[in-house]
């Protein structure tokens, strides 16, 4: 059952071969088997988890049931949830309940999705590897001595193992894509602005997006569709109406034109992802489409400018984890600089204080231009970049990430060699772009992932594309053979 | 050496918005503490502002209001520092590009003069919370209520030359917060202060000298003493060789004094940068006409028109246009009595006079305007004195009722019958036959005395032209 893609469970719960509470008490069963292994959840919501499949099982019996009623879901512990623990993979927050929720899990609790817990990840969303995680790293299940991805890992390995056949994540620069592609799952980054950032705590306001994990693009489309849409809690969400993503997902894809960086194809890639991804090439080659090489010249400035912005933006946001109103606070302060300090210097990680202290002095007075200003004048350069090639092409192709699953403790020791992993995901958050990381191949045993990037708000396109490559290999069906 | 002073203000006005800047929460004062603090406001992990409409509105109805430009783009950015009553660690402001850029306001000089005072900008942001350190033995309460409020901080050039300017701007400036309904002008409650930048340099010089930044000046008293001490402090300190440093001073009204508060170098670095949760602003010439088109009569407009159609003078006017409630209370008055320059130094000298020596608004005058129209209609049709108007005046303050009744009670009617007065002055004249006579051998001084001598007779009420006319006949023989 726990093999089964989401829309299959959808099937199997509309003609009742199974309910929701069976569903949920199968998958429960599985993270209370399997979790202790991988580290997946940070918070295993049973209580809450059973009363909503009941009450989604009601719904059912009532016909007042939509796609998604009464399937399981996990969210990344970034987003808030009203009356279960909200971490963020940090100490700080350790102990922190919020009073709502935020509108990603509002929207898919109103659908009728059921909530099994709260996924680790890399504190506040900062790392490629789940390393930076309070509560120590996700196994990638697939191989337990490598790294799950970063940094919604908990989210992807638990889609990658059956503890769930679904989870949210977060994207700041790679953080759905790059753990689904190391944990051979398939993992949407919305267009800037398509779901709301309501609820979901900041790393770095101007790139965070939250989107959906799963088996399958079609399983992403249906968990897209009820997240997706304007939210007037969220300045940044967009007023635009939300297609049916699903309805356009077999349609002909004959004559679409599909570009290939050549910047993306340099040595810095692993030969083996490299032959991968010329396979796929020739998959969508036979179903159709039209090859051609691209060029976005300013690719080299990407990770330099991501590591000015985000680090920035950061260092603003974590501002209100001082220890006043909820969260950490140290023992015994002496007096509010005391409190400040300590509770700040005890509760954040060392590479959320990397960052902020980073991002602190690129806004300085004195260095703002050179640093902050500058970045954001490259910023327009690199969507510059992707404007002028999607004149030319319907979507961009490339790797997701230039290695398989890493070790741990590889790149903890090099930040650069670390923030390198996110070399192509990273130019996507800065254009506002949607890109969709699917499976497309195993190396040494782990899978990889290939990484289509749409055009601002074109996700039906580039799922419709992505989903093709699906109906043709089945990349996307292996599974770790420990969790099968 | 003759000195020179230099100011220039830093007003923030609270935008009487019925929620927060970028909240739902209500911005009533006096609640319970941190009652009126939502997720936002206390900056929860995860949420976000939207800002209010409404006081867009409001900056937009200041900058009209200040002949002011309207930005058809400008950017909300963090103020970044730590603080306990700063809930997300970084304000809300407008940095680079505020909502209203270059205006100015005339103001009124004592000696009659108008002079333009330029504003350099005004931009939206949002208050912080409170610190609370009494009551808590040793460590500080927080109340968020106030967190978030809609401010529009109001800059000017340094335009002032004296405290007395910086004074009479700051109320042309609070007048007109208060015309627009964008602002309740209290500013004991806070929701109108202001900080001064003081600067001293010698008469001719062309440059600015080192400026003080004086803050918590929350009276318009304070704000001259401030600055007169500040000025004094200043001249003194740099005659006796010393120099002026830049920083910020704090006002203690108690002591009458400026103190230190924190120098240049001990500033924050504040690191401004444009809040990615936010979109730009952007302001259309239909949004922009639209509050044009309902713009409230300003001061300056009604001051004119009162000056057309009331013909008062210059004074009379900008005394009576200095608040809306007051201009309200006169052309009550005059609706009620047709006299409009008898209303404007009734309202001038007596009620103002009373109501200043009782420390009360316009607004909490015992004597309404009805009445004093009623007053001013029973001299004006010649049933009172102006002298009789001023016993009935005060039994009006004392809330003794109405002007006809208290009229008809004390017998106050004036005089009017010719035979009436001849009897009385008969009467008068026989009673002193000495001064009779010096008067007719021509001591003309002597005539007031006989009036004097009539009204005291009459208890005031004889109607003082016919007494005259009359008395002269009588008295000529």
């Amino acid at each position: 059952m726990h093999r089964k893609t989401l829309a299959e469970l959808a099937t199997d719960l509309n003609n009742k071969t199974i309910s929701s509470v069976e569903l949920t008490q199968h998958y429960l069963e599985r993270i209370h088997q399997w979790d202790k292994k991988l580290n997946c959840f940070i918070t295993i919501a049973e209580e809450q988890a059973m009363q909503a499949a009941k009450h989604a099982d009601a719904l059912r019996s009532q016909g007042k049931a939509t796609a998604l009623t009464g399937i399981p879901i996990a969210q990344k512990d970034i987003f808030c949830t009203d009356g279960i623990k909200t971490t963020c993979g940090s100490k700080i927050l350790d102990n922190f309940i919020a009073p709502y929720n935020a509108t990603v899990v509002e929207k898919l609790n109103h659908a009728g999705m059921v909530t099994l817990g709260k996924t680790n990840m890399d504190e506040f969303a900062m790392g490629s590897s789940n390393e930076t995680s309070y509560f120590g790293p996700v196994k990638n299940p697939w191989h337990l001595d490598c790294v799950p991805g970063g940094s919604s890992g908990g989210s992807a390995a638990a889609v990658a193992a059956h503890l769930t056949p679904a989870a949210t994540g977060t994207d700041t620069g790679g953080s759905i894509r790059q753990p689904a592609a190391l944990c051979g799952i398939t993992g949407v980054k919305p267009t800037y602005g398509r779901v709301s950032r309501y609820g979901m705590i900041a790393y770095a306001s101007s790139l965070d997006q939250g989107g959906p994990m799963a088996k399958t693009v079609e399983d992403t489309a249906l968990l897209l569709q009820a997240m997706a849409g304007f939210d007037e809690r969220d300045s940044t969400s967009i007023d635009k109406p939300v297609p049916n993503y699903a309805a356009t997902l077999n349609d002909s894809i004959q004559g679409i034109r599909i570009g290939l960086p050549k910047e993306y194809f340099s040595d810095a890639l692993d030969p083996q992802i490299a032959h991968a991804i010329e396979s796929a090439v020739k998959e969508y080659e036979k179903l159709g489409a039209v090859i051609q090489e691209i060029s976005l010249p300013h690719t080299h400035l990407a990770a330099p400018v991501y590591y000015v912005i985000a680090p920035a933006e950061c260092s603003s946001n974590l501002a209100r984890y001082d220890g006043v109103r909820y969260g950490y606070r140290c023992s015994d302060p002496v007096d509010l600089q005391d409190m400040y300090k300590r509770s700040r210097s005890e509760g954040f990680g060392s590479e959320v204080k990397r960052r902020i202290m980073v991002g602190t002095y690129v806004l300085s007075a004195g260095y703002y231009d050179a640093y902050y200003l500058k970045a954001q004048k490259i910023r327009r350069l690199i969507r510059d970049d992707f404007t002028a090639a999607f004149k030319n092409v319907d979507v961009i192709l490339c790797p997701t990430s230039p290695t398989p699953a890493f070790k741990f403790g590889e790149k903890t020791s090099n930040p650069i060699s670390m923030y390198l992993s996110d070399l192509y995901t990273i130019a996507v958050n800065l254009a506002g772009l949607p890109a969709v990381s699917l499976p497309a191949g195993m190396v040494n045993q782990l899978p990889i992932g290939m990484q289509l990037i749409g055009n601002l708000f074109e996700e039906a396109k580039l799922l419709n594309i992505a989903h093709w490559y699906q109906k043709v290999t089945d990349w996307h069906t292996h599974s770790p053979e420990e969790f099968k | 050496m003759e000195w020179e002073t230099v100011i220039g203000l830093e007003i923030h006005a609270q935008l009487a918005t019925k929620s927060k800047i970028f909240s739902g929460a209500s911005t009533t004062f006096g609640a319970e503490p941190n009652t009126q603090a939502c997720a936002i406001d206390l900056a929860m992990p995860g949420v976000l502002p939207v800002l209010n409409k409404e006081a867009v509105s409001m900056a937009v109805k200041f900058g009209l209001g200040a002949n002011a430009a309207i930005a058809s783009r400008s950017v909300f950015a963090r103020k970044n520092y730590f603080y306990p009553d700063l809930p997300k660690g970084y304000q809300i402001s407008q940095y680079e590009l505020p909502i209203v850029g270059h205006g100015y306001l005339d103001i009124q000089l004592e000696d009659g003069s108008v002079k333009r005072i330029h504003i350099t900008r005004a931009h939206l942001e949002e208050d912080a919370g409170k610190s609370l350190h009494e009551d808590f033995q040793g460590m500080t309460g927080v109340d968020l209520n106030r967190a978030g409020t809609p401010l529009l901080e109001i800059v000017s050039e340094p335009d002032m030359r004296s405290a007395k300017e910086a004074v009479a701007y700051l109320k042309t400036v609070h007048t007109l917060v208060k015309y627009l309904g964008i602002c309740d002008g209290n500013m004991q409650e806070g929701s109108f202060r202001c900080d001064a930048n003081v600067s001293v340099r010698p008469k001719g010089e062309t440059k600015f000298g080192t400026r003080a930044e004086l803050k918590n000046i929350n009276s318009f008293r304070f704000v001259e003493r401030a600055i007169n001490y500040e000025v004094e402090r200043q001249i003194a300190l740099l005659e006796s060789g010393g120099t002026v440093i830049q920083e910020t001073r704090l006002y203690d009204p108690n002591k009458n004094e400026t103190r230190s508060m924190r120098s240049k170098e001990e500033a924050n670095d504040y690191r401004y940068f444009p809040d990615p949760d936010l979109l730009p602003l952007v302001i259309d010439e239909a949004f922009i006409n639209n509050i044009k088109a309902n713009l409230p009569e300003l001061p300056e407009q009604k001051r004119q028109r009162f000056i057309d159609q009331y013909e008062l003078s210059t004074y009379d006017a900008s005394v009576l246009v200095s608040s809306k409630e007051m201009a309200n209370f006169y052309e009550e008055v005059v609706r009620a009595a047709n006299q409009p320059k008898l209303a404007a130094n009734w309202i001038g000298s007596e009620l103002l006079g009373a109501l200043n020596k009782d420390d009360l608004d316009i607004t909490e005058s015992p004597v309404s305007a009805v009445q004093l129209g009623k007053l001013i209609s029973r001299i004006a049709d010649n049933t009172i004195s102006g002298k009789i108007a001023k016993t009935i005046f005060e039994a009006l303050w004392n809330q003794e009722g109405d002007v006809d009744d208290i009229i008809e009670k004390r017998g106050l009617k004036q005089v009017s019958d010719t035979g009436a007065i001849e009897k009385l002055i008969d009467e008068i004249i026989a009673a002193n036959p000495g001064q009779v006579a010096e008067y007719r051998s021509g001591k003309d001084k002597l005539f007031g005395y006989f009036v004097g001598q009539a009204m005291k007779a009459s208890g005031g009420k004889l109607n003082p032209s016919q007494l005259n006319e009359l008395l002269k006949k009588k008295l000529a023989g």
